[in-house]
């Protein structure tokens, strides 16, 4: 479903994606483990099209198609979303009116469903506005119901569970795993190998580049041995 | 100049605020007090109980004289609907309210102008809110896309001690042409006024919008909010003044103006004035461009920019 051959991005002649492959199959929960500053929302944005970035170097294909020249809204219309790690608030817009405008292509009559999917009450919460009255967490798991009302072909959910409870997390990874089930293939992005374990497959990424991937357990096992305490983050060279 | 008759010109009316998403129920509504007016013909006019509504046509528009009396409460809002069919004219509203003591009373006032090419719209009210009374104005104006009107709105506000006037002012639906606001308020002892004025300037929409308050009595406070967005190569100016002449006055002057492109205008001019040492007004005035992430993240739900560009900017005008 999604290809990406030998992506590069150079920002102010420093390399930030340095000749990353990747392949998402379709039906797949990819995880993309990495440290800080690492290249993880970088490779979000990339794929997404947002934040202005445009590869360097190489390509990004979406069912067969080379999408790296596409706006934000040609690839949405694509089946390609996007759920930020700091989603953004919309002063004025409800949530109500938030996951009906996600669910253009269907599920509107489920939008209730995908709010106790992430463990909120709709009564609680169809009718506030998505701005600063929401905690963080809240609005994460808003923004997950949002993904999930769009039933997107591929989800790109860049550090999900950041600023996400210990309750409400295993709400969170279970709409990941429904957004799978409902036919969505999903690029997790995330620091967390606990987070990974509901993936399919997993891929390790240091100084912008792919240095690991494989089953979840093993790679999980790898990040954890060779990741977290290495003194050389983003240089791969080591 | 097409000429209506006055059946033709209540039905235009009444076709012309169901079109702007007006329910127009309402309007044809016996229990509801209201009053319609096109061009200087009054074409209803139903007061309530407690609820006195007289006017008197002139050359160029209507005389109203708005009293609720006092110790009255009007359960239902009030809905006044003003407006202009043709392509051309001039309508003046000469308008007198006087809300008396321990009266409350909601208002929510129409203004349609779908056919405007040379249209100018200009309001004078001389309002005096009574002692401990409420008042609450909602003015809505729906016009077209030709652009050609005047809306000039002039108010000179009272409030008595204990006394509160809130009043929006929203122009979001159609272009706005040339729109020049100016609203004036005298608080006395404990008085509350809140200002609130939204508009969405589009083409060569050029807007002037000034609310003043004046804090003149013990205790009184004032709100002069503000929420505009520019497209294209509208214009705007907001001066939001408030004056805390009196002890223990409070106000605020809270001004948001987006610009979305690189061809409109912004200007916000925040004056706050202390005449009374344990008086506190502050302001706030933020200029700026449509937030990017918010746009990236619309879009990437599969809206256009412009779809995009539009649900923040009606989130804006509403909040």
């Amino acid at each position: 479903m999604l290809v990406v051959e030998n992506l590069q991005l150079k920002l102010n002649g420093n390399s930030i994606i340095n000749g990353l492959d990747l392949h998402v199959g379709k039906g797949e929960i990819h995880g993309i483990l990495g440290e800080n500053g690492t290249g993880k929302t970088t490779l979000a944005n990339l794929i997404m099209g947002t934040n202005s970035y445009r590869p360097t170097g190489g390509r990004i294909i979406f069912e067969g198609e080379d999408i790296a020249g596409l706006s934000v809204s040609e690839r949405a219309k694509k089946g390609i979303t996007l759920a930020w790690q700091e989603p953004a608030r919309v002063e004025g817009l409800t949530v109500k009116d938030y996951l009906s405008l996600s669910a253009k292509n269907g599920g509107a009559d489920q939008i209730e469903r995908y709010l106790l999917m992430v463990g909120m009450e709709p009564k609680q919460y169809m009718d506030r506005d998505i701005d600063a009255t929401l905690s963080g967490g809240e609005r994460k798991r808003i923004e997950m119901a949002s993904v999930l009302a769009m039933r997107p072909k591929l989800a790109i959910l860049d550090e999900p569970d950041s600023g996400i409870d210990i309750v409400a997390l295993p709400l969170l990874l279970n709409g990941i795993m429904e957004m799978n089930r409902q036919g969505s293939s999903v690029l997790l992005i995330t620091h967390s190998e606990k987070v990974t374990e509901i993936a399919h497959r997993v891929s390790v990424l240091c100084a912008g580049k792919i240095i690991n991937s494989g089953a979840p357990l093993e790679t999980n096992q790898w990040f954890k041995n060779n990741c977290l305490t290495c003194p050389h983050i983003n240089e791969p060279a080591h | 100049m097409i000429r209506y008759s006055v059946e033709e010109e209540y039905k235009g009316m009444i076709s012309a605020y169901e079109k702007a998403g007006g329910d127009k129920s309402v309007l044809e509504s016996k229990d509801i007090a209201k009053l319609v007016v096109h061009e200087n013909k009054v074409l209803a006019n139903d007061s309530i109980k407690g609820l006195k509504i007289d006017t008197e046509e002139t050359e160029n528009g209507v005389r109203v004289n708005f009293t609720v009396e006092k110790g009255t409460k009007v359960p239902r809002p009030v809905h006044l609907c003003f407006g202009l069919l043709p392509k051309e004219g001039l309508q003046e509203i000469i308008m007198k309210v006087d809300a008396q003591d321990d009266s409350e009373v909601s208002v929510v006032a129409h203004c349609i102008f779908p056919n405007a090419v040379k249209v100018i719209h200009k309001m004078d009210a001389d309002i005096n809110i009574g002692n401990n009374a409420k008042f609450d104005y909602k003015e809505t104006h729906y016009h077209g896309e030709d652009g050609g009107i005047e809306v000039i709105p002039k108010a000179k506000v009272n409030v008595g001690k204990g006394g509160v006037w809130q009043s929006t002012f929203s122009l979001s639906q159609g272009l706005v042409g040339r729109l020049d606001y100016d609203v004036e308020v005298f608080c006395q002892e404990k008085a509350v006024a809140e200002l609130v004025v939204k508009v969405y300037g589009r083409g060569s929409d050029d807007i002037k919008i000034l609310e003043k308050i004046h804090l003149d009595g013990r205790g009184a406070r004032g709100m002069a909010k503000s929420r505009l967005v520019l497209s294209d190569k509208a214009r705007a100016e907001v001066r939001g003044e408030t004056y805390g002449n009196a002890p223990y006055a409070r106000g605020h002057v809270d001004c948001m103006e987006l610009v979305n492109g690189t061809e409109a205008v912004a200007r916000a001019i925040p004056i706050v004035e202390v005449t009374d040492d344990t008086a506190k007004v502050t302001h706030e005035a933020a200029i700026g461009s449509i937030d990017r992430k918010q746009l990236e993240t619309l879009m990437a739900r599969g809206l256009d920019e412009n779809e995009a560009v539009d649900v923040i900017v009606k989130g804006i005008l509403k909040s």
